[in-house]
């Protein structure tokens, strides 16, 4: 029974990368009706920047939690200027082809510098050690990355649900024309709003830089979950991708448990149950 | 009519002319670089492992002598079908002789396979699964470096010897974790040892937590990493982050590369014991052939053993093609040829290549140094021990191969 709460724990912990990554997705898709392929790459990008600032600018752990994200979102707001935007309107496939595209590339140029097996990147000094909680060590890293998710996903639904920004927002993907005759800046939110996505991605990857290597393909393993994470969530729905991120992590950790083989698998599995029985996700509306 | 008859007198003279060739000592060589070029063992092979062919070619000296080489190289992306097609493809239209590296032991056996059917040469680097030389062995295989047998009775059989008697597995769910638990579950009961559990995970895990947690509860005294590359790198910092070795329990990192060792940092691996067949700081010759090669690799990385295998294995293909005086394009005539030569080079030294393909030369302890002892960007290993090659490697005696039994 101990090594069960134990086993949830760990989910959680996973839940946390699922929750961050799958809430930028969802908020991209929503709000700019773009699948962002490229959001491993991105994400991989963020732990990268992070290392790079340790390494190069002598820059650590907290400043680059800041740091990341922004220069990783300019990153993200670049391509969205140079590239995405041509795609509005168009048929979802080819914004697919492009971030697929895109994040290829990506991982090619970083694989061909820091090849495959990734770099070190070290717990910050505060967070270093852990706690007996009676049933299992808690390494405090992972306590902070799980608080630490939980709050900026919070906030961020927050910020789309109930501020004035988030409201606007949302009115301009349901009527961009409307929403432009009231005088705001369609495109620049737009941007803004890729640039918070991939900010989203880049601080999920400074998080995890510490618990896992720095690798170029860091992204491209964890990517193909979080897409189906975001399918069973629904498309598009902001609180719906943060619990499912949660909970298929607490799922996953428990097949670990149970039935180690298929940990890999019981994502998918569930995937294409839920596209069964109800095909816009758990909490989608029908489009 | 005139046109066709004429267009089939120049066909046959063509297929004449070229068999006449054939059996005028043709001096021409393929070599097909086989690996995975791009994931978790694409550091420790991959790119790598094509210079390290490309060195050979160089150092043999048979170009001087007129023979045309040529080296191709393929990613069969940790994947068998992958690995086995693009095989097919070499050696059936590309005319390839010989396929060099291929690590993952699932597309090792099934390359094989292949090699096998189509009469080629195999010299495999990169694969553990001691079943190439065993059960699935082959006489167009020769398998140098290392494999699973020769990690548990070296690094295995230490540990067991120094009071580890307990074992829990963190296995990777293939042909070579599979192979490798075998081989070091035998040692270990064999040794008074008991193995307590063990827990199978998917190639490519990056989360490992789950895993270690069941480790961490078996109170097992030693934790046998049956796993490699990435997988590797990641259950050892996690481990460290879940305060396993603090709470007493040792790691047997049971295979771990020089580019792991490097992915870990030496903060988190300093301590580590296990077992390689070739080091780049072990003497001049090595530190020699490393330099030459890292001024050559792009992040200036030294050679791992599985390069270096692929490096010593092709000059000893070599060596057996100079002495036939041609290259027959028979795979089961070359590979006699190199068992019949003794083996010798820069890297591995003096040995010798089994009737069963078994590659057979020293290995050695190696323990993982402090970051206040490592003097440069890949000084990492302290000795610790030597084995002898007779003693490493499977005994002829207890091999399965059915090559022996003729």
């Amino acid at each position: 029974m101990q090594a069960l709460y134990a086993q949830l724990l760990v989910g959680l912990i996973n839940g946390s990368f699922y929750a961050l990554l799958s809430l930028g997705l969802a908020v991209i898709f929503g709000m700019l009706n773009i699948i962002n392929f490229a959001h491993g790459a991105l994400y991989m990008m963020g732990a990268f920047a992070a290392y790079f600032l340790l390494n190069l600018g002598g820059i650590g752990y907290w400043p680059a939690l800041i740091i990341a994200p922004i220069v990783v979102g300019i990153f993200g707001m670049i391509l969205e200027r140079t590239m995405l935007q041509w795609l509005a309107g168009l048929d979802h496939l080819y914004g697919l082809l492009l971030t697929f595209g895109i994040a290829l590339i990506v991982q090619g140029v970083f694989q061909n510098y820091f090849g495959s097996s990734g770099l070190p990147y070290a717990i910050p000094d505060q967070l270093k050690g852990g706690m007996n909680l009676g049933f299992m060590f808690l390494p405090i890293y992972r306590g902070w990355v799980v608080v630490f998710s939980l709050v900026v996903c919070l906030a961020t639904w927050f910020l789309i649900e109930k501020t004035q920004l988030g409201a606007y927002l949302r009115a301009a993907t349901e009527n961009p024309t409307l929403v432009r005759a009231f005088g705001i800046n369609v495109p620049r939110m737009i941007t803004l709003t890729y640039g918070l996505g991939v900010g989203l991605a880049a601080l999920a990857g400074v998080l995890s830089a510490p618990i896992n290597q720095v690798r170029p393909l860091m992204g491209a393993d964890l990517i193909i979950v979080v897409f189906a994470v975001v399918v069973i969530g629904g498309m598009g729905s902001i609180m719906g991708s943060i619990i499912t991120g949660f909970a298929l992590g607490v799922i996953e950790g428990l097949t670990k448990y149970f039935y180690p083989e298929a940990s890999n698998t019981v994502v998918f599995v569930l995937m294409v149950l839920v596209l069964l029985v109800k095909p816009t996700g758990l909490t989608g509306r029908a489009a | 009519m005139k046109k066709t008859i004429s267009a089939l007198l120049l066909g046959t003279a063509l297929t004449v002319a070229s068999t006449g060739l054939a059996a005028a000592q043709d001096k021409s060589v393929k070599i097909g670089a086989l690996s995975d070029q791009s994931g978790l063992y694409a550091d420790l092979g991959g790119p790598g492992s094509t210079l390290a062919a490309q060195m050979a070619v160089e150092d043999s000296g048979l170009q001087a002598k007129g023979w045309k080489i040529e080296i191709i190289s393929g990613d069969h992306q940790n994947k068998p079908d992958i690995g086995t097609t693009i095989a097919r493809q070499w050696l059936d239209v590309d005319k390839v002789d010989v396929i060099v590296d291929v690590p993952n032991s699932g597309v090792a056996l099934a390359v094989n396979n292949v090699i096998k059917e189509k009469n080629a040469v195999y010299i495999n680097s990169g694969a553990a699964t001691s079943d190439l030389t065993n059960a699935q062995c082959s006489p167009n295989t020769v398998h140098w470096t290392y494999d699973t047998y020769m990690l548990a009775h070296t690094t295995g059989q230490a540990l067991v010897k120094a009071g580890g008697d307990t074992w829990f597995f963190l296995t990777a769910d293939y042909a070579f974790g599979a192979a490798l638990e075998r081989d070091t579950t035998a040692v270990v009961t064999a040794n008074g040892g008991k193995v307590v559990g063990g827990v199978k995970h998917p190639l490519n895990t990056s989360d490992f937590s789950s895993f270690l947690l069941q480790a961490q509860s078996s109170k097992a005294k030693i934790i046998g990493l049956a796993n490699a590359g990435g997988d590797t790198t990641n259950s050892i910092k996690q481990a460290a982050e879940f305060g396993i070795v603090k709470g007493g329990q040792k790691l047997a990192a049971l295979l771990l590369f020089l580019t792991d060792v490097k992915a870990i940092g030496l903060e988190t691996a300093q301590g580590l014991n296990f077992t390689e067949t070739f080091y780049w700081d072990m003497n001049d010759k090595t530190r020699a052939f490393s330099k030459k090669f890292a001024a050559r690799m792009k992040n200036n990385a030294p050679p791992t053993m599985v390069q270096a295998g692929v490096y010593a294995g092709l000059l000893h293909y070599f060596k057996a093609l100079d002495a036939l005086g041609g290259n027959p394009h028979d795979g089961v005539k070359v590979v006699e040829k190199m068992k019949s030569i003794p083996t010798e080079d820069d890297l591995f030294g003096k040995g010798e290549i089994q009737p069963n393909g078994r590659t057979i030369h020293s290995a050695y302890l190696f323990e993982v140094k402090k970051p206040s002892e490592s003097k440069g960007p890949w000084d990492f290993y302290k000795l610790i021990g030597t084995v002898p090659g007779d003693q490493a490697f499977t005994p002829l005696s207890e091999s399965k191969c059915a090559l022996l039994k003729k």
